[in-house]
């Protein structure tokens, strides 16, 4: 069984997906976070393949991109990091990115290729779902990969439901109408994220966009089955010379 | 008939070709959705095409001249016309886009604009329009165009706008435009962003050129007065995103007998490494929401072009285009710094018309081009070149 669905399965409440930028702090330090966001609590990694022009993602995330892309990451240096990365990591994996660099690499290599090192799903936010249905989603099921959509406090109940239909893994409810690493309050979203609930979906949802504490953690749990932080985890590792013990600090304070 | 006039328009989908598209977060579909589903109804209105109309005329001055522009022509030995842009309002072709959106945004509801600019006249053009309707204006720049078309940017805070510098990447037009992308992720209810090139996710590439087609309406009636044809043989213009291109080509885009040449900025050369010559060195990919042709890397990142006109320094094309260049119905040309330099020279002293940089590039390749004494030909002529006194001053 697909991990994400498996963890699922065993865990309802307060999924931990925590967001790296792949050769972010330094090219060889992935191995390391993984390790030590396995180690300190989190149930889901989501990888980031840097891009340069990170549409969706607010400047921590932008700037951890740039970082890793002048550190030397790409895709084929990925997935050679990741190459033996499930004789230590059994927690999901997740690839986060944009479409561009997948295309220059190749869709159907991109899915081989994470499916052999034990990729277990991806988002790709700029691949909508019209897109989605008419050319790729037959690659991404063909290699057991989840393919996860993001919805907004803007999308409509009957896309949602489309929506729904099509994605598999979790659903991704932006917390609010923002690129990642905003400071909009999460409470004043609890309509939509009851909203959604009420809807009875057929997948998991998780929250997303501005969760970067305890308290934000708590409150976006609240209304869904966990909780995705990226940006407040890259700014704990900007300038760490510990790894393992910024993301230990780290996730103890969320987890605490 | 249908069929042929179908060969360069946008699908249903948004597509010319293989390229377009609308590759959008989530977080952008409910306004691009609804731009998609309303541009074609509320453009073809009566109502809004009285008010478009009347802007054109007696706002932005249209319909522009077409000069014939006799001792060129006689340089060249072709009957050359210099279809007038530069006498627009504001000083390029940009406004014709702006009036157009900014009528949308008001039937949109909108209240708060946004838009990118690189040499800054679609910015200028953005925020002349937002006064004109008093609206909220915030224009996005590159740090390092914010410091080459200063005059721009003094114009565009007289008008009341807020420019932002875009500090991301290569701090150019590119980079303008990705945060211009975030602010309208951000602000998704009462903002509309004005796209200035024929670029970005569907429907903005058709809706701006369809704002633009102007000029080649016009062209085709000035013509008929001039020539006794509405069809020159040539048609010239440059291409950074390719709006003033789209807007000239677009009435002739089915008169297969009317050469459509698109004049790329090859920056201090193809292989130089700094250039912004799309066609010749990029490969399909997807950038500001559509698949086009595209300067990258072979890992997919997106290279930073060199161009020395901020309104060419761009490494994308819009998909019309890629879809022109790889059809082979548009010619895709190229013009240097240097030679920009020295047609803007040329063309000042020759029809005594400064133009932009941009537009200067179009003027480099009448070298390049044998042309028959019968040769009608057209050039656009996109902007005037006041922003650019201070890079022509140290080139003179």
């Amino acid at each position: 069984m697909n991990r994400i669905d498996l963890l699922f399965k065993q865990k309802k409440q307060s999924v931990l997906n925590v967001y790296c930028t792949a050769g972010y702090p330094q090219l060889n330090s992935m191995v390391e976070v993984l390790s030590s966001l396995q180690e300190n609590g989190a149930d889901i990694i989501e990888i980031g393949m840097p891009y340069s022009d990170p549409l969706a993602d607010g400047p921590v995330i932008q700037q951890s991109n740039m970082v890793a892309l002048e550190n030397g990451m790409s895709i084929p240096v990925l997935f050679e990091q990741l190459k033996n990365i499930r004789s230590t990591i059994h927690l999901p994996i997740i690839l986060m990115g944009y479409m561009n660099p997948i295309l220059q690499f190749g869709l159907k290599n991109f899915c081989e290729a994470a499916a052999a090192v034990g990729v277990d799903g991806v988002i790709l936010p700029d691949l909508p779902m019209f897109e989605f249905e008419n050319e790729y989603q037959p690659l991404f099921n063909k290699h057991g990969l989840k393919f996860i959509f993001l919805v907004t406090p803007e999308t409509e109940e009957e896309r949602i439901r489309k929506i729904d239909g099509l994605c598999s893994g979790f659903l991704y409810a932006v917390s609010s109408s923002s690129t990642t690493g905003n400071n909009k309050v999460i409470a004043d979203q609890s309509a939509y994220f009851k909203r959604l609930k009420e809807m009875q979906l057929n997948n998991p949802i998780l929250v997303g966009f501005g969760i970067k504490d305890k308290g934000t953690f708590q409150s976006a749990c609240q209304y869904s089955n966990g909780a995705i932080i990226g940006s407040a985890y890259i700014k704990a590792l900007e300038g760490s010379t510990n790894i393992q013990l910024s993301t230990k600090e780290f996730l103890n304070n969320v987890l605490a | 008939m249908t069929v042929q006039q179908n060969n360069f328009s946008v699908d249903t989908h948004g597509y010319y070709g293989d390229f377009g598209g609308a590759f959008i977060p989530e977080m952008l579909y409910p306004n691009v959705k609804q731009l998609q589903e309303q541009y074609l109804q509320i453009m073809g209105d009566p109502i809004f095409q009285e008010s478009f109309q009347h802007l054109l005329k007696d706002y932005v001055g249209r319909p522009t001249p077409l000069f014939f522009a006799e001792r060129l022509s006689q340089k060249h030995g072709a009957s050359i016309y210099l279809k007038r842009e530069d006498l627009c309002h504001t000083g390029a072709h940009k406004i014709n886009n702006t009036i157009g959106q900014i009528l949308l945004a008001e039937r949109l509801g909108k209240k708060r604009i946004i838009a990118e600019t690189g040499a800054g006249q679609h910015g200028v053009a953005t925020a002349t329009v937002c006064a004109l309707k008093g609206l909220e204006c915030i224009v996005y720049m590159g740090e390092k165009d914010i410091e080459r078309q200063a005059p721009n940017v003094a114009r565009m805070k007289m008008l009341g706008a807020k420019v932002v510098p875009a500090v991301s990447g290569s701090k150019t037009l590119k980079d303008a435009t990705n945060e211009a992308i975030r602010d309208w992720i951000n602000n998704p209810v009462d903002t509309h962003y004005i796209i200035g090139s024929v670029v970005g996710p569907h429907p903005y590439p058709d809706m701006v050129a369809r704002f633009q087609s102007v000029i080649s309406e016009e062209i085709k009636k000035q013509l008929i007065e001039k020539t006794g044809s509405p069809y020159p043989t040539h048609v010239i213009a440059c291409v950074g995103g390719g709006s003033n291109a789209a807007g000239a080509f677009y009435h002739f885009l089915d008169d297969l007998s009317v050469k459509l040449v698109a004049v790329e900025a090859a920056g201090c050369g193809i292989t130089s490494g700094m250039s912004a010559a799309t066609t010749q060195l990029g490969k399909p990919g997807i950038l500001h929401g559509s698949k086009s042709l595209l300067m990258q890397t072979n890992d997919g990142q997106v290279v930073e072009p060199h161009s020395i006109s901020a309104g060419l320094d761009y490494p994308g094309i819009g998909p019309l285009h890629a879809h022109l260049f790889k059809s082979g119905r548009g010619t895709f040309m190229s013009a240097t710094d240097e030679e920009a330099l020295q047609a803007a020279l040329d063309i000042s002293r020759t029809e005594g018309i400064i133009p932009a940089l941009e537009t200067a590039h179009a003027f480099s390749v009448l070298n390049d081009i044998h042309f028959e004494k019968t040769d009608v030909v057209v050039i656009c002529l996109s902007g005037r070149g006041d922003k650019d006194l201070d890079t022509y001053m140290k080139y003179l």
